[in-house]
């Protein structure tokens, strides 16, 4: 999993060099497959300490999923972790499916052994590095209305929506959003950090949006942008929704 | 192959089996065999809105557990001979219904039957959820008020992703929004929300507008699907939609208030 690429021999002083650490981690261990049970028990587990979890490495432990040979939706999984500030980048247990489709995440496989320590090496493009993942490779298209209570994660790149999107919906994505009707629901574009995500809309009436964690709720738009075609995007790093 | 259509909203009282009664009935009295069942298990009320409450025997989850054959569960409507009910049971609960058990009646049905109609329990968990599993077509019921359609914009989202034809990859359910209670009074007044208001949130089909009306009440009381009040608006509002199920094209009525004048006076008698 790690490299150990050698740069022995050159004559300019070391760039850098690999060593071994042990971090102390928390662990998110995973009890059920139900995604909506877990986003509800975690905002409250949240919502009682919000800036403990800002920033916080986490590691999925699946030893404890007790759906065997379930899938996991680490899209969602993922999506609220950093949601909430967290930095989920590796996996602990899990059969072999869980793992690629953790590994399409680009969550690292750490060992099964509790007393391995995480590695040094963990995903260093977790939270930086965003300029090869915002390209629009992994450009989700929905088409159609999304309902209340659906969430569509547009995974590394961006996420557009061919029709409207109800109140009570969840569009994240690591790139821009995009709605080609009304946008009732919840926007929340640059997921792993992007302040250059955007996000762009035919008729804004949503909920609450955000861009890299900066986000406004439905009160504090101003009514004039209300029904309005908008663009919403970081200045400074300040949300602002400007008419199209 | 029979069509099986949900009854569905999401929230209570919001007139589901008001409107499978007179769906099932409208269809029947079309000469479509129909078989309506109560999906409501422990709450029962279709067979009151149906006026069959003093014939039932048997109930849908006797058959799931073979306790009784199909036929000696079915009660067959007095006043249509193409109708057929199937109570729900009043005894037991919703997780009864199990998935096996559902499909088995259900095929069994579609044997002799050309609809099928299926009276969903109120919420998102399993009763509903067996209701619309198998459906072909489902008519969302939404009252013209804030919760009722995010409500029904949730089933709606459920429908597309936890039904059988969205698991296999089917061509998917065929939606319809049929609006009930609907006041064009307080429409004007800006109490209720609009037809547009609510279709354009929903983005779905409108396949009837059904007035808030006393017939509606009065008819349920004495067991009588409202459809058979021909004199009344909801009535015909009921017939109307069954019309438009069956493809033919009838413009929506009952949208208008009532003008307090001798026109109202001429028509309403």
């Amino acid at each position: 999993m790690v490299a150990y690429s050698s740069v022995s021999g050159s004559e300019s002083p070391a760039a850098f060099e690999l060593k071994a650490a042990g971090f102390t981690l928390p662990i998110f261990r995973l009890l059920a497959s139900d995604m909506e049970a877990v986003a509800d028990q975690l905002a409250t587990r949240v919502g009682q300490a919000p800036d403990f979890f800002r920033n916080t490495p986490v590691v999925i432990d699946l030893g404890s999923f007790p759906e065997q040979g379930e899938a996991v939706e680490f899209p969602l999984l993922v999506g609220l972790l950093r949601g909430y500030g967290m930095i989920p980048f590796g996996v602990r247990g899990g059969d072999k499916a869980q793992q690629r489709a953790a590994e399409a995440m680009e969550l690292a496989i750490l060992g099964d052994s509790h007393s391995r320590p995480a590695r040094a090496h963990p995903e260093p493009s977790a939270d930086s590095g965003l300029d090869d993942e915002a390209g629009g490779a992994n450009s989700l298209v929905i088409s159609g209305p999304v309902r209340s209570g659906q969430r569509h994660y547009g995974a590394r790149g961006d996420l557009s929506i061919i029709g409207p999107v109800s109140s009570g919906a969840e569009l994240m994505a690591d790139g821009n959003i995009h709605v080609y009707g009304a946008l009732r629901g919840r926007a929340l574009a640059g997921m792993k950090g992007n302040l250059e995500a955007r996000i762009f809309c035919q008729d804004l009436r949503a909920e609450l949006v955000a861009i890299a964690g900066h986000y406004r709720v439905s009160e504090n738009i101003p009514s004039e942008l209300q029904g309005m075609p908008v663009q919403i995007f970081l200045d400074q790093k300040i949300l602002r929704i400007e008419k199209l | 192959m029979a069509r099986i259509i949900v009854i569905t909203s999401g929230k209570g009282g919001v007139g589901k089996t008001t409107s499978a009664a007179s769906l099932a009935m409208g269809l029947a009295q079309r000469g479509r065999r129909t078989a309506v069942i109560d999906f409501d298990v422990g709450l029962r009320n279709l067979d009151l809105i149906m006026g069959c409450e003093r014939r039932v025997v048997y109930d849908f989850v006797n058959v799931i557990n073979q306790e009784a054959t199909l036929n000696q569960a079915l009660i067959r409507d007095k006043r249509c001979d193409h109708l057929y009910v199937l109570p729900a049971s009043q005894t037991r609960d919703k997780d009864a219904l199990t998935r096996e058990g559902v499909a088995r009646v259900l095929d069994e049905l579609a044997q002799g039957f050309e609809f099928i109609v299926c009276d969903s329990p109120a919420g998102i968990e399993h009763g509903a959820l067996m209701a619309m599993y198998f459906a072909d077509d489902a008519l969302v019921v939404t009252n013209p008020e804030v919760s009722s359609v995010r409500d029904s914009d949730r089933m709606l989202g459920i429908l597309s992703s936890k039904s059988k034809r969205a698991e296999e990859g089917a061509e998917p359910i065929r939606e319809y929004l049929l609006l009930t209670r609907y006041d064009p009074l307080r429409v004007d007044q800006g109490d209720m929300l609009s037809v547009d208001d609510v279709k354009e949130i929903l983005s779905l089909n409108l396949i009837g507008i059904i007035p808030e009306s006393k017939a509606v009440l009065s008819a349920s009381n004495a067991g009588i699907p409202v459809i058979l009040d021909r004199d009344s608006d909801a009535g015909q509002a009921y017939a109307d939609m069954v019309a438009r199920y069956l493809g033919e094209d009838v413009p929506h009525r009952f949208l208008e208030a009532e003008k307090k004048g001798f026109l109202s006076r001429l028509f309403r008698g």
